[in-house]
Order: structure tokens, then sequence, then C-alpha cells
């Protein structure tokens, strides 16, 4: 196949979903072996030629996306209609993105506030799919992130976030007072 | 020393906490509860007007502050004094935890996130369009199925009862009931199944019976894509199927 780097190029244009590897050997009936080198190829030649857009690694799968500099003028296409997620729907998310699988008790523990409603809403936008159902009394659900929640935050898989390690909260000099600035988590 | 604070800026009791021991120069290791407690009941008095059901949490706090300041105060005993935990341990390793996950939540709100700072192309939406798709469904979770049989009892319009029939319904039934319309069609929609002529039991017990053939391996399910048409395939041949003997016992719905 000559072509196979254009049609390459084509399968992930035309996919609404990031394109896995996987799916691209099938699709194409060749060896993953011999895709991986023409997809780094494409990657590269939107990275020099400096494109709009470039071709990104994420969920498990390759899809194009708009460079991120551009995002004040792209939100004017979208009417600044951009989602906007709550501290609540954000803790509750980094809380199961680290611990899951995690029970809502579990999560509630750790924010100290209910969170059964942020929970609904982050379910309802398949951020977070069940897991089961833990083997302790009452048999509660196990909730983890999705593959939404990956292409979300452009996460290639779970362990491209930073390890918990690298937060600082242990470290008691980062925890102690700064009276100049109230909330010192933002400046991680 | 007077502290304007509004609780709708707090997540929550432990972040109104962290930022009381920030803002008094403490050392999060070694928190003064008797002031602490006195700056945080300070906070709580002045939102008396508050919503309820956010104050719960607030005062479960509060409580569990002047328990931990009790604790301080009584006279420690000289016998138990070397199991005896330092009252605070817990509250501190929470606000630790609550701290690290916090700093997480600003490094997620931070990177560039989809249709907020970076867009892929779009797609027009379409429920119905695509007719052979092999392979190419979307893993379907469990909460989207249950949504989705939500949705249907929510579309059924309220029963009017009258006369009493007791009707038992049985799981095994509706499995073989399913089969038998799979084996004829091969593939059917959510909503062939669980047609609105049904009564709300045998909604719950097709439901039921869906789940079962899932995890006997008879049929899969699966969707297209978010929000779309659920569809259950059969899966297994018809030599299978006639085979098929359900032991009602081992379901165990009685």
């Amino acid at each position: 196949m000559d072509n196979l780097s254009q049609l390459v190029e084509a399968f992930i244009f035309a996919s609404e979903t990031p394109i896995s590897l996987d799916r691209l050997s099938d699709l194409l009936d060749q060896p993953k072996a011999k895709l991986r080198p023409v997809i780094e190829e494409l990657k590269e030649q939107y990275e020099v030629r400096q494109h709009g857009f470039t071709l990104v690694e994420v969920a498990g799968g390759y899809q194009f996306r708009t460079i991120a500099e551009f995002a004040p003028w792209l939100r004017k296409l979208k009417k600044d209609r951009v989602p906007r997620f709550s501290r609540a729907a954000l803790e509750t998310l980094a809380i199961i993105a680290y611990r899951q699988p995690a029970t809502r008790a579990e999560i509630e523990y750790l924010r100290g506030v209910d969170s059964g409603g942020v929970m609904k809403t982050l379910l309802d936008k398949n951020l977070l799919r069940i897991l089961g159902k833990k083997d302790v009394p009452g048999r509660p659900l196990l909730y983890g992130t999705s593959r939404q929640f990956l292409e979300l935050f452009g996460l290639r898989d779970l362990n491209d976030l930073p390890t918990l390690k690298e937060f600082s909260a242990l470290d008691p000099q980062l925890v102690t007072a700064d009276p100049l600035n109230s909330d010192p988590a933002e400046e991680v | 020393m007077a502290i304007q604070i509004r609780l709708e800026n707090f997540s929550g009791p432990l972040d109104l906490l962290l930022h009381l021991i920030k803002s008094h120069e403490m050392d999060i290791y070694d928190i003064r509860i008797v002031e602490i407690t006195e700056q945080y009941l300070d906070i709580i008095e002045q939102m008396q007007q508050l919503d309820l059901d956010i104050a719960g949490e607030f005062l479960l706090m509060a409580a569990n502050l002047i328990h931990i300041k009790s604790r301080l105060l009584l006279p420690v005993s000289e016998e138990v004094i070397e199991e005896e935990e330092d009252p605070r341990a817990e509250l501190v390793k929470r606000l630790l935890e609550y701290q690290r996950y916090k700093e997480v939540a600003g490094f997620l709100e931070q990177l560039p996130q989809l249709d907020r700072d970076i867009f892929p192309p779009q797609f027009s939406w379409s429920d119905c369009l695509i007719e052979d798709e092999e392979g190419d469904e979307v893993v379907l979770g469990l909460y989207q199925l249950a949504d989705a049989f939500h949705r249907i009892l929510k579309a059924k319009p309220a029963e009017i009862f009258h006369e009493v029939i007791r009707e038992s319904l049985s799981v095994d039934d509706f499995i073989k009931r399913i089969a038998e319309k799979l084996s004829r069609q091969n593939r059917l929609s959510f909503r062939q199944i669980f047609s609105l002529d049904l009564c709300l039991n045998e909604l719950i017990v097709t439901f039921l019976a869906t789940l079962e053939l899932v995890r006997m391996r008879i049929i899969t399910i699966d969707q297209m894509g978010d929000c779309s048409e659920i569809w259950l395939t059969l899966k297994a041949s018809a030599e299978q199927l006639s085979r098929l003997s359900i032991d009602e016992e081992l379901l165990g719905y009685g």
C-alpha cells in the first residue's frame, strides 16, 4: 500500500473519537508494527509544518486537535459557551482518578461533604463509570474514571497523570502558612 | 480579628479549616485546636441563615473540633499515655489528604481541556445513520444501561389500578421470551424489548432477564455513541439456545 500514510491520516481525521492502533490495524489489515512508524511520521509532520492543529495520542488512540494557544480565538467560534467544571466536580474527579476503584463513602470522607449530586452529574457526562461493587457490607458501588475523562484532559492513559507524591501536601514546608496568599494550591 | 468569609467559596469544612490554619500561620502538624475551634465556630455563627444542607457538614466538623478540644483538655492518665494517640491525628491526616486532592483538582483545572482550550473536528450527530457497524460499538457502562431503563420507566404513563389479580412473572419465562424474539431477528433495540404496553412489573422482569442473558453470554449489549440507541444482539447459536434451560433456583429471584 503506497498510500498507507494518507489512509491512516484519513481514518484519524474521519473518526469521531480517538482511533486506536488496534482499530487502525483491523481496518487497514496491516500489522501494528508497520503502522506505528507511519503515525509517528504524521505526528512529526504536523509538528514541523506548524499547523493550527496537531496529531495527538489520547485515551489510547489518535486524534487531530487544535493547539492550546489558540484557545481564546476558538472559544469565539463556540460563542464562549465553553464547559466549566465546579471545584466540587474537579475535586471529585481528582480523588476518583487516583483512588479508583472508590466508593461514594470514601470520596465523601476525603472531601468532607456530600458528593452524590456532583457524582451524578459526572456519571451523566460519562466522565465516571461504575466498576462494580465492593465486597463489604451493603455492597456499595465502586467508581472509576472513563475513557471520556482521558479524552477531556488530553491524557494517553492514567499513567500520564503525575504521581500523587508529586503533589506537595505531605511536605510540611508547603503546607504551613502563607498569609499573603490564602490559596497556595493555585501555584501548583 | 474580623474575618470576612463566604462559605460558598469553600468546597467544604476541610477546605475552610485549611484556610483558617494557613491564615493563622499554624503548622498543620501542630494545630492550635482551641484557637482554630473558636475561629471556626465564629464563622459558623455568621452563617446562621445558610442553607441547612450545606450547614450540616460544617456543623459536623464543628462537633468534631469540639470533641478533639475536649479530649485535649482531659487530664491524661499515666497508664494509658503510651498508646494514646494525639486526638488531632485523624484530622491532620484528613486535612493533608484533602489538601493533596485539592492540588490535584487545581492541576486538572489547568490542563488543556477538550472543548474549552482545544477542539477536535466536529461531527454532526445522528442516532440512526449506520446500518452495519460491526465492531464499532462503544463500551456501554452499567450506568448508561440503568439510565436507559430509567427513561423507559419514566416514559411509561401512570398505571390506573382497578382489580387486583396476582400475577407471578418469572425471569425464566422472560429470558426465554427475549431469546426467542432474538432468534428470529438476531438484533433488537432496547426500545423494542421494552415496549410500553408492558406493565411496570413486566418491565422490571424484562430488565432482569436482559441482564441474565448478558451474564450467560447469550446476548451482547452495545451502543454506537453516547445517548444513541442501545442494541441487543444474539451471540449464542440456535443450537445453544435450544439447549437453554434455566434453573429458577439458581437465579434466586424466587
